[in-house]
């Protein structure tokens, strides 16, 4: 059946912020999605509230609503646009929950809107864990023996039942929040109880544990004609007890046979009838006992996943973009395969070829949180790569994951034991400790029995142990080319060769050129080579034939940004895929770089040519001289392409815009000291210290508090503010691995200064300021991690205009093309440089949404030698100096936080970043703004009940304004005593309530427990003395146990004080971006659109 | 310094020759030996045993386009004939050690038991690449002959598959019958809690409950799924060798009669292709691969070679008067030619979606076929129902004078 014509306009639901669990993946699907939809002639209405997506550009929607994805809000965009219809199914479990709980308070119906894709039933059936059990029974399918709870009692009833081990699944929870393997009642309890309360209809499975069993996810559509096609199988390697996404996974399937695979496949198709899914994709997951081939189904996701995003990367099937026209009515027949463009895509894709997709933790940011893996998924990220063998790729895959790891091969040397002993248990490093084993002599079997892994997989990575022997045995030299070929064909990277034969790796490359050992790109075809295919989708591999066309026209490489981490996220994606849009439009070559299959960088269609390679100085190199392009651009893909400039550049490799020197002199904070000092701009006093006791004298000269940090790092790793000697000696001691080339860095810690953030592209000769960023937490706080409005809304003019100049002198000293960013600290009227990033920041996607100025391709073309008054001429630069000069709007940008997952990880903000995402809210004014921003962020501000106060001293005083004003509001103030003290002084009416140290009694219950019963809306909490144990510490876990937000700066207060009031005296509104940017230079349509 | 066997992987040098002459250097597992036939790639990302085992392989080189092959060993119940027919085998790479809990040996051993030489280590995607834009070709496959132009010449010198009836090759000696305790033991393999079949394949399999037909199956290169699916859809099923005549056939007093699948070119299967003209019209008939070109040939259709055939598991068949479209195993390199079918009283029924190539046909009322492989083995258990359908033919089936049996 063809499009549907009775449907005209339909709204987009996207995922909002990136939280661990939900990732780029729905900005790949999203964009395909709206792009499909309007190619279509649909008119598009978008919500969606992360601001750092390709999605949200205004191109790619009708309407694009920056909004929070509650009920609330999406109500009143539906309210507002009327669509004929709501597709849920490809913004991640937000969407599917927001579009559930719309249906359920009638919300589209009284507002006459379907819900396509996915039905209510469906929905239900597959996120109802007790429906979706019965339902599969009754289609005749295996799961396992499950008992529901919907309460503490319950759960251990059924615990009790089932005997231990069990497992607890809540309903409708992404990436296992609140599930888990427990082997006792007391683990059970404190699982359940977060399970019921996240679930948001307060049910958990509680299930045999069936740990250690085989685990596999087929990634299915179905049209509806009810023609059902399996895209793509994919083998957890991790057994079942590790979430997907903390797996290592492999595609397709490896140790199953056909009679098994097509039997899960048959399985899998029931389950997608069975659950009714009427057009689209889904995951389905199943168990299969390794003795004796039982399978069970574990689950099924009725929309395109985490896991869908992969199997597209993997084959090459655009899931995302054909669930978008069969949910318009079209059936798998009637759409082309754009790949082979011969063949309709009912078909199932063929994949001659290995994918290998990595998770990436950043374990490092939460010292005092559990590095074990689970049910509960914890990975931030993930790396994909792809080999001719599960070898190649699964070496390819661990160097793409930038843990200055060379590949899977060369795994720590400890003792048997222990290394057994670390087998079986799941934590990161898992692969590379069985390889380690069986280097060190550990039979496969005991590798294999310890590990609970499968035995092909085993004598997989068993081979790579021996090879990494052979090659220890033998020198360069003795390496001739066979040799030299089958090291490559099992992904040995030039790294791993040099450190196996003790030769440099530039002497491995140049010995392999040498004796011609070069690679071959393959292309991803989704057909083995049945067809031929001209997407330019390409992989390299060391087998013999290379099958890349000479392409001419000026080239451009654009390196990617690797598999996200917490401090390089989506936003360094958006920037690439900005400037391949820009630079495709000016008429050059565009090729792309990157291992993040979640990305819409890693789309067959978004640059002229994709390579889907790891970016270490190897793989670079090889596709620079293989396509010799004009230049590469380095500077929008974070610090993963920064880090590769200098080698590149001495390599002979043209890098385009800022020189490396420059960014060198930026980012080596000694060579900027002198830089800024040079040019007399103010600067915290600071110092560099090559030793512990350089340090203790560099800090005595400028005086405690002081800030410390390794040089080079991005996201403020192993920053920290210290305040005192013996702090600093613990801090050289264990946090630094300080050495006469790794400097620590020193700087007097200006306290109680406002950052402020500046983006700005500089040409040359003339500066663009894309924006001011004023943060609401002083600095201190990350500003990753802390919020910040554009435009500043308590700067004066002066202020402004001294940001500026400094920018644009430190822009013009260093020769700055394309993007800087810079980051003040304003304190007794002056305006501090903290740090200048000549380089795309985390703040660019918000800055250009909130202004309607597309600054990265603004820098991408300035890059190419484009001036700003040439783009000014064209329309890509505004008449006005500054984005947000005369804006009528505030955007506030607020950072989401991932503390849930990390139970014991303190929740306080600081100089290391640790956010996951960001969400943008944007409204008349900041109070509105900041509130949408919070609501964004899943911090819902309370307009009533008790809120909690616990103040460190130096900010008591700065607490009693906006106490006093959250009394006249209407709430009710509990506090702590000293903080209730200074309250009751200044007049304000307060419940004392005990510390957690100050025990409880029977009939007062301490603060941790009020928290916990549910009876505190807000807490207000300043860190008196950081870290664990205080009772600080104790607030805020009790706050995040029980997800009642909890905010850590006098600041922060402020705001949300401000936030509250704005709530409480005005009705929200939603308003498109398309609308806040007219007046002022819309958006170029963007080429790269439909 | 010990050896580089984990570096470049073990066994003996080894070569495959094409007859135009380009050659693909490797190492030999399997059977030391020298081989010859046409070469052909199979795009299926699992099933290689079936493969090996299907004897519409007779006479073949195959490739796999999936990298490793022999993950899951081998096992006694996915064999789809007593042993392998095809003539050498070559893969990108042989999987070290295998595991399955089927598993009853390893890939490497079987084909030495039984003789076939095999290849792994090769660009399996050049090869595909150059067969597919170069066309189907002969091919030689040696662990003992390796110098090229050598093995390039035995290439040339091996006979062709055009024009050749090779069915008597693989067909069965004597007649035999096909019966549900057989069948009964294969469904639960594998799939299933060991003890049981999984609720799913049960219902795969399920055992007809009614009355039971009896079936003649003439065998021009048999796969076990066939019979266990006729089995499975109410037949008692007798096979019969393909040189069996129409005139013993209706002496049987079957109620259906099954053609096969099988190697080669359709044409020259005379034999059969006769037999079929005078049962057409006589005795209802379903037939699948080479017994559907052979019943489009009886029915006075010719067919054609293609360029490079279908071999594989994910090919997408619309089935013609309805929305629905099958993901189907292939296996062929002829094909039935649309335009003769013409004035045959044939009716479309299925078509190829790639390339629009016939996959089925019908004759109203008396005999339908398909080109394409319903019974799966390896594949997708999309087109069962083909099976079933027999039934209803039997049950309505009414003898006609067919014109073109003359
Ligand atoms: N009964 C079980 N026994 C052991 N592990 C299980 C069981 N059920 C689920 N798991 C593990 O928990 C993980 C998460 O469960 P799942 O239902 O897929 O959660 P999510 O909806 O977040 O993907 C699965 O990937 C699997 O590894
Ligand atoms: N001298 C300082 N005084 C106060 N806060 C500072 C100072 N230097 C850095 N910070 C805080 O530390 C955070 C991280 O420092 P920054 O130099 O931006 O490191 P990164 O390169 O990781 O972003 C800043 O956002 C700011 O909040
Ligand atoms: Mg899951
Ligand atoms: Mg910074």
């Amino acid at each position: 059946m063809p499009r549907r014509d009775d449907l005209h306009s339909i709204l987009v639901i996207g995922s909002g912020p990136i939280v661990i669990g939900q990732a780029c993946e729905f900005d790949y699907s999203g964009v395909q999605a709206c792009r499909a939809l309007k190619a279509e002639g649909y008119r598009v209405v978008l919500v969606n509230s992360n601001p750092a997506t390709i999605m949200t550009d205004p191109e790619f929607a009708d309407a694009t609503y920056v909004e929070p994805i509650t009920p609330a809000y999406v109500a009143r965009v539906i309210e507002r646009e009327r669509p004929d219809a709501c597709l849920p199914t490809l913004g991640g479990q937000t969407a599917l929950n927001v579009a559930m709980d719309l249906v359920t308070s009638g919300v589209l119906e009284s507002n006459g809107v379907e819900l396509i894709g996915a039905g209510v039933e469906s929905i239900r059936r597959a996120e109802d864990r007790r429906l979706f059990r019965d339902v599969m029974q009754a289609s005749g399918l295996d799961v396992p023996r499950a008992r529901f709870a919907y309460s503490v009692e319950e759960a251990l009833g059924a615990g009790h039942e089932l005997g231990y081990p069990v497992v607890v699944r809540p309903s409708y929870v992404l990436g296992g929040g609140g599930s888990g393997v427990v082997r006792t009642p007391d683990q059970l309890r404190a699982i359940a109880t977060e399970g019921v309360r996240l679930s948001s209809i307060g049910e958990v499975s509680v299930e045999e544990s069936l740990a250690g069993w085989k685990e596999y996810e087929l990634e299915l559509m179905r049209d509806r004609n009810d023609n059902v096609v399996v895209v793509c199988s994919i083998e957890n390697i991790d057994p079942m007890g590790v979430h997907t996404g903390d797996s290592v996974t492999v595609a397709p399937a490896m140790t199953l046979t056909d009679v098994e695979y097509q039997a899960m496949r048959d399985d899998g198709a029931r389950v997608m009838r069975a659950i009714g899914v009427a057009t689209g994709g889904s995951n389905v997951q199943f168990g299969v006992d390794p003795a004796s081939g039982r399978r069970v189904v574990i689950e099924m996701n009725p929309r395109v996943s985490r896991s869908s995003a992969l199997a597209s990367k993997a084959t090459g099937f655009p899931i995302a973009k054909i669930a978008a026209k069969l949910a318009v009515g079209y059936s798998l027949d009637e759409i082309p395969n754009d790949i082979t463009k011969k063949t309709p895509a009912s078909f199932e894709p063929s994949i001659d070829y290995v994918v290998v997709k990595v998770p990436r933790w950043t374990f490092e940011k939460f010292p005092d949180a559990d590095a074990m893996l689970g049910t509960k998924m914890k990975s931030v990220g993930e790396a994909m790569a792809i080999g001719r063998t599960f070898a190649e790729a699964v070496q390819k895959a661990y160097r793409s994951l930038e843990r200055d790891l060379d590949g899977l091969a060369g795994g720590p040397r400890l003792e048997r034991d222990e290394l057994l002993a670390r087998l079986a248990r799941p934590a990161e490093d898992r692969l590379r400790l069985l390889e380690a084993a069986l280097y060190a002599g550990i039979d496969e079997g005991s590798a294999a029995r310890a590990s609970l892994l499968d035995p092909w997989f085993v004598g997989q990575i068993a081979r790579l142990a021996r090879a990494r022997r052979e090659l220890e045995e033998r020198s360069l030299e003795e390496l001739d080319a066979t040799l030299l070929r089958a090291a490559k064909q099992l992904g040995f990277s030039d790294a791993q060769i040099a450190a196996a034969t003790g030769a440099t790796q530039s002497a491995v490359r140049a010995r392999r050129k040498g004796v011609g050992v070069l690679p071959a790109y393959k292309t991803v075809d989704s057909c083995a080579a049945e067809f031929a295919a001209d997407t330019p989708y390409y992989y390299s591999t060391y087998d013999e034939q290379d099958e890349i066309a000479p392409g001419g026209g000026r080239k451009v490489v654009i390196l990617g940004s690797g598999p996200n981490r917490i401090g390089q996220g989506i936003e360094f994606d958006y920037c690439c895929v900005h400037a391949v849009f820009a630079l495709r439009d000016a008429g050059y070559e565009t090729i792309m770089l990157n291992c993040n299959p979640e990305t819409v960088s890693t789309d067959y269609d978004t640059s002229d040519r994709l390579y889907f390679e790891p970016l270490t100085f190897e793989d670079v190199m090889n596709v620079v001289e293989r396509e010799r392009p004009e230049g590469v651009i380095v500077q929008l893909g974070g610090q993963t392409p920064l880090k590769l400039a200098g080698a590149l550049e001495r390599a002979g490799v043209p890098i385009l815009g800022t020189t490396c020197d420059a960014i060198d002199r930026a980012e080596d904070r000694e060579r900027f000291g002198d830089l800024v000092a040079d040019l007399a701009l103010p600067h915290p006093p600071n110092g560099v210290a090559r030793s512990a006791s350089e340090a203790r004298a560099v800090a005595q000269s400028i005086g405690y508090p002081v800030l410390v940090r390794p040089s080079y790092v991005l996201g403020g790793r192993a920053m920290e503010i210290v305040y005192e000697e013996s702090s600093l000696e613990r801090y050289m001691t264990s946090a630094a691995k300080v050495s006469p080339s790794h400097p620590v860095l020193v700087d007097r810690f200006l306290e109680d200064a406002i950052e402020v953030d500046c983006d700005a592209v500089y040409d040359g000769a003339e500066l663009y300021v894309g924006g001011v960023l004023e943060h609401i937490e002083e600095a201190g706080v990350h500003s990753g991690d802390s919020a910040c409005a554009l435009p500043p809304f308590t700067l004066g003019e002066r202020q402004v205009a001294e940001v500026i100049e400094h920018t644009e002198s430190v822009a013009a000293a260093l020769g700055v093309r394309g993007l800087i960013n810079m980051q003040f600290a304003l304190r007794d009227e002056r305006v501090y440089i903290l740090e200048a990033n000549p380089r795309a920041s985390r703040t660019v996607p918000f800055v250009s949404k909130a202004t309607g100025v597309p600054l990265a391709k603004v820098a991408a073309r300035v890059m190419i030698g484009a001036t700003l008054a040439e783009l000014r001429a064209e329309g890509l630069v505004p008449e006005r100096k500054v984005g947000h000069d005369g804006i009528a709007h505030v955007a506030v940008k607020e950072a989401v936080m991932p503390f849930e997952r990390f139970p014991g990880a303190d929740a306080v903000l600081g100089p290391e970043m640790r956010s996951t995402g960001e969400v943008m809210g944007i409204d008349a004014n900041f109070g509105l703004a900041f509130a949408k921003a919070e609501a964004a962020a899943g911090v819902t501000l309370p307009v009533k009940g008790t809120v909690f106060l616990s103040f460190a001293d130096r900010d008591k005083r700065a607490v009693i304004w906006p106490a006093k004003r959250l009394a006249d509001l209407g709430f009710h103030i509990a506090a702590t005593k000293g903080t209730a003290n200074v309250l009751r002084r200044a007049g304000v009416g307060v419940e004392v309530v005990p510390k957690v140290s100050g025990g409880s009694s029977a009939d007062v219950a301490n603060v941790a427990e009020r928290i916990a019963a549910g009876e505190i809306e807000m807490v207000f909490n300043t860190p008196f003395g950081r870290g664990a144990r205080t009772d600080g510490y104790y607030i805020r876990a009790a706050a995040v146990a029980a997800g009642v937000p909890c905010i850590t700066t006098m600041a922060g207060m402020a705001a949300a004080v401000q936030g509250i009031e704005a709530l409480l005296s005005a009705r929200i509104e939603v308003t498109p971006l398309q609308e806040h940017l007219a007046g002022y230079e819309a958006l170029r349509p963007n080429p790269g659109v439909v | 310094m010990t050896g580089a066997g984990a570096l470049v992987g073990s066994g003996p040098p080894a070569l495959l020759a094409l007859q135009d002459g380009s050659v693909w250097r490797g190492r030999g597992f399997g059977a030391l030996a020298t081989a010859a036939g046409e070469a052909c790639f199979n795009t299926g990302m699992t099933g290689y045993q079936e493969v090996l085992t299907d004897p519409s392989y007779y006479g073949q080189i195959v490739t796999m386009t999936a990298p490793h092959i022999g993950n899951t060993g081998v096992n006694p119940d996915d064999d789809q004939s007593e042993r392998p027919f095809v003539s050498g085998f070559v893969v990108r790479e042989l999987s070290g050690p295998h595991s399955s809990w089927r598993a009853q040996g390893g890939l490497d051993e079987y084909l030495v038991r039984h003789g076939v030489p095999a290849l792994s280590g090769v660009d399996t995607r050049s090869l595909t690449r150059h067969l597919r834009s170069a066309g189907a070709m002969r091919a030689a496959l040696s662990t003992e002959v390796l110098d090229a132009s050598d093995l390039v010449d035995i290439a040339r010198d091996s006979p062709s598959l055009i024009g050749r009836d090779i069915t008597g090759d693989v067909t069965t000696a004597v007649p035999y019958e096909w019966t549900a305790a057989d069948l009964d033991h294969r469904a639960r393999c594998g799939y299933a809690s060991g003890k049981e079949a999984s609720p799913a394949t049960a219902a795969l399999l399920k055992d007809w409950r009614g009355p039971r037909s009896t079936v003649a199956a003439i065998d021009f290169g048999m796969k076990r799924n066939i019979l266990d699916l006729l089995v499975a859809s109410g037949f008692d099923v007798t096979v019969m060798p393909a040189h069996t005549g129409a005139k013993e056939i209706l002496q049987g007093g079957f109620d259906g009669v099954f053609l096969s699948n099988g190697p080669g070119d359709p044409e020259p299967v005379s034999a059969g292709i006769a037999t079929v003209r005078s049962l057409l019209g006589r005795r209802p008939i379903f037939g699948i691969c080479l017994g559907h070109q052979i019943l489009a040939l009886a029915a006075g259709g010719a067919t054609y070679k293609l360029p490079f055939g279908h071999r594989g598991a994910n090919h997408p068949v619309r089935r013609l008067g309805c929305e629905r479209v099958e993901i189907t195993c292939q296996n062929h390199g002829f094909v039935v030619d649309e335009a003769s079918l013409k004035g045959t009283g044939a009716r479309l029924t299925h078509v190829n979606l790639n390339d629009h190539t016939v996959e089925g046909f019908e004759m109203p009322g008396l005999a339908y076929s398909v080109q394409y492989h319903p019974e799966a083995g390896p594949g997708p258990h999309d087109s069962r129902y083909l099976f079933e359908q027999f039934r209803t033919l039997i049950a309505r089936f009414e003898p006609a004078h067919v014109s073109a049996a003359g």
